[in-house]
């Protein structure tokens, strides 16, 4: 008979928002939720932001952030129901018993003081161990999840090892005090794929070698169906279902749940090779007062009605190339040429023709969007700068465009803080649209967004273009937005292009390494894929 | 929406310190500068505040006072904030030669304390109350850019002022129509602040003999004129000074409110 580690039973969390200018409202953030963890077992939560799964991440240690009140039901932790206990127990409790692991552990770590010191802290305050105990097991733990010099590695300072490598350092911290549950809040969503894949495996190790039970915090299904053993998904802070990894990935009951599995699963047939609308020849740029090329010898081109995707991980040089292509950073060497005309380097040098026809939509909606102008204004603007549009006519045209975008009426009087993440991203999409270009630079624009909603963005992006001809230079590390979106292909790595071609002929073999490596990264939708990855990369290594 | 009570408040004072300095022709019970009565008298049903140092009625000058004391501070804060924050804009939105420029003269004349340049250019410019505006102005103008500056800075680099950019939009819509509106909150509560210095200011340069010229009135020039009656007990350098002290509480509780409507927009500055 397993024994039953967390028993959360009919959970209700409630807080009290207080919105600008209107009186304070009541929110049930997470209502009757009842979920149970088993030794050393781990539990996958999975939602969309706003969902509640951090929340009840955190309410296994009874804790509410910020005015977060658990106010119903019971969390049983060990027998003992913890969500009335005094301050007193909690705090013997957390980082004892129950441990945490943030999403973004650069933030998490103290930057002034040493790894060692701040990965056997709570195992020293609590009295769990020795100095000497608790550096040795920190030490065996580093070996475990696979950091470099595991002797010496806690004698680094934060900022002197990689992201991937601190995610790892923040996991044996939360290890090491031997508890029994960890949560981990998206420990992976902040890192690239080729890192992920080894963040991901570390932990996976680390839970079974130390037996430990964990409650996994993500909003990728594909992600937490490597790891866990049972899984939760949440939508409005409600339960839309509760089973075994098996079953949630292979025979779904709920519709929200066979969305979140079929995500990411749009077809598009690749468009024949077409004379260049871009043409980027040899571009080499660097910053202003650096002497290190961030794009070296970059040559790319794009059809009229195509989309080029430019894959890679951050710091390979895709935005740059952006930057480049816009004006906003003037390259060294090479010509960009657009339309058949020489783009000048510098975007004071060019006309209002060559700027209208060249559009951006960024990454983040929130900050592209000057937060005290109306959606209509906003999209207006353009309308009215470039054509010269007033009065009705705009106002016409404004709509015409929220119903291209599918938002229909009733938006144009709305600031951006009114808007959802996805609608915001829209709004942008309208406005890039509304200068008529013939190319639209898109910056990671669903990397920000919930997979589903990022779904819908893909598909109008993919509408349009069948509507309005526009060409799309697609910037993603996400390789599956690329297969869903792509005509061609360039992959980057270092500033250089290392693959470039059709969609076809990049996704297939023979691979270059790198982008064998970034291929087999991304995470698949079924349950032992991380296992055959790395058993797969083993054997290779072994093989060489 | 509900205004809450202590913006209401400081509307209503704000209101009627300016209400009474417009229409202070009709409201003062005496002239500005006759001597009605004897002198430090009590608060009485005649004199309802008492009267001064050589027996004019402390209301009636209050209230001319005013009418130049708020007139002053608020042309000159309005022309501090408008150089200034335009300055500030344009420094940091251009960069380069035109940012150094601009923030290297504005450190020179930081260097060295307003009171003393104001005082020598006083000394000699005749003084007339649009050269005491002017001076007060572009003094103030040198804090305001560097607040505006600084504000701008953390603005231009939002990806919104460079999709502007992008779409090849001019300096006066960047800076009026893209950082102005959200610079406005630091701003606005600057000025509630700026606004109350410059009446003090004035109440320096009024004691200093370079401010507001006798006969006329100035709050500041009035506690000065009445100082002495402290040491004998009477109230009537109190006056000016709780005058000052309501006008200064009464705009800084509608600035605060402006504050906080205007940071409630979500995902501007200061939100």
């Amino acid at each position: 008979m397993p024994e039953t580690l967390l028993d959360i039973r009919n959970l209700r969390i409630e807080a009290t928002s207080y919105p600008p200018g209107e009186p304070p409202r009541h929110v049930v953030l997470v209502d009757d939720v009842s979920v149970s963890v088993e030794k050393g077992k781990v539990l996958g939560l999975i939602g969309e932001s706003g969902a509640g799964k951090s929340t009840i991440g955190l309410s296994a240690m009874s804790y509410g952030r910020g005015g977060v009140r658990l106010t119903g039901g019971h969390i049983l932790l060990n027998g003992r129901d913890i969500r009335t206990a005094p301050p007193g127990a909690l705090r013997k409790l957390r980082g004892k018993e129950v441990t945490y692991v943030a999403q973004s552990a650069a933030a998490a770590f103290n930057p002034a003081r040493r790894l060692m010191e701040q990965v056997i802290e709570t195992s020293l305050s609590h009295g769990v161990m020795t100095k000497p105990e608790a550096e040795a097991r920190a030490v065996s733990l580093f070996r475990q999840l696979g950091l470099p010099n595991p002797e010496t590695f806690g004698t680094r300072f934060p900022h002197q090892v990689s992201g991937g490598q601190l995610q790892r350092a923040m996991t044996a911290m939360a290890l090491c005090p031997k508890p029994d549950l960890v949560i981990f809040d998206e420990p992976t969503t902040a890192l690239d794929v080729t890192t992920q894949i080894d963040v991901l495996a570390a932990i996976k190790r680390a839970i079974h070698e130390t037996g430990v039970a964990a409650l996994y915090i993500t909003h990728d299904l594909a992600v937490v169906a490597q790891v866990a053993d049972d899984i939760l998904v949440l939508r409005h802070g409600k339960k839309v279902e509760y089973g075994t990894t098996d079953q949630i990935i292979n025979a779904p009951h709920e519709d929200y749940t066979r969305a979140l599995v079929s995500v990411r699963s749009i077809d598009h047939a690749e468009k024949p090779e077409a004379p260049p609308l871009l043409q980027v020849q040899n571009v080499t740029a660097r910053y202003r007062g650096t002497n290190f090329d961030v794009l070296k010898n970059v040559s790319v081109d794009l059809a009229p009605g195509q989309t080029l995707a430019v894959v890679g991980e951050s710091g390979s040089g895709k935005s740059t190339l952006a930057r480049a292509i816009t004006g906003l950073l003037p390259p060294a060497q090479g010509r960009i040429s657009f339309a058949g005309r020489s783009l000048s380097a510098d975007l004071a040098g060019r006309s209002k023709d060559d700027l209208r026809e060249l559009q951006m939509i960024y990454q983040m909606a929130d900050v592209a969007m000057n937060p005290r102008q109306t959606v209509g204004t906003i999209i207006g603007r353009p309308l009215e700068f470039y054509f010269g549009l007033k009065g009705e006519a705009k106002r016409k045209r404004i709509q015409e465009l929220l119903d291209q975008i599918e938002m229909g009426k009733g938006y144009e009087n709305r600031y951006p803080a009114e808007l959802s993440g996805g609608q915001k991203q829209r709004v942008c999409i309208a406005r890039a649209l509304a200068a008529k270009p013939k190319l639209i630079i898109c910056d990671e624009v669903t990397s920000a967004l919930d997979p589903l909603v990022a779904d819908g963005i893909l598909k109008l992006l993919l509408n349009l273009q069948a509507q309005e001809g526009v060409a799309y230079l697609f910037i993603t590390h996400d390789l599956a937005t690329v297969r869903a979106i792509a005509d061609r292909i360039a992959v980057m790595f270092k500033g250089q292009v290392v693959r470039y071609g059709q969609k076809s002929d990049v996704l297939a073999p023979p691979f270059d390494d790198y982008t064998d490596l970034l291929l087999s990264s991304v995470p698949e939708m079924r349950l032992g894929w991380l296992e055959e990855v790395l058993a797969h990369r083993k054997m290779e290594s072994a093989g060489n | 929406m509900r205004i809450p009570f202590s913006a209401l408040l400081g509307m209503i004072f704000t209101g009627a310190f300016f209400l009474a300095a417009i229409f202070a022709d009709f409201i003062a019970p005496y002239p500005l500068d006759a001597a009605v009565g004897g002198v430090w008298e009590s608060p009485s049903s005649t004199y309802w505040l008492g009267t001064d140092t050589i027996g004019r009625d402390i209301l009636s000058r209050l209230i001319y006072g005013g009418q130049i004391t708020i007139f002053v501070a608020t042309a000159s804060s309005l022309l501090a904030f408008g150089l200034g924050s335009f300055l500030g804009f344009l420094a940091a939105t251009q960069g380069g030669w035109v940012d150094q420029a601009l923030s290297r003269l504005v450190d020179l004349v930081m260097a060295i304390p307003s009171l003393i340049i104001a005082l020598v250019v006083l000394s000699v410019l005749p003084i007339s109350l649009t050269v005491l505006i002017l001076v007060m102005g572009i003094l103030d103008a040198t804090r305001v850019f560097r607040l505006s500056r600084a504000v701008a800075m953390d603005i231009t680099v939002m990806d919104y002022v460079e999709a502007a950019r992008l779409r090849g939009e001019g300096k006066g819509w960047i800076i009026f129509r893209e950082i102005l509106p959200n610079a406005l909150s630091p701003l606005v509560a600057e000025f509630g602040l700026r606004f109350i210095f410059a009446v003090l200011f004035i109440s320096t340069l009024s004691f200093l003999g370079l401010g507001i010229q006798p006969p006329l009135a100035d709050w500041g020039g009035m506690v000065k004129e009445n100082k002495d009656a402290l040491i004998y007990g009477k109230s009537a350098a109190l006056m000016p000074a709780l005058a000052i002290a309501a006008l200064a509480i009464s705009v800084n509780l509608v600035a605060d409110w402006i504050l906080s409507r205007t940071t409630s927009l979500k995902g501007g500055r200061g939100a």
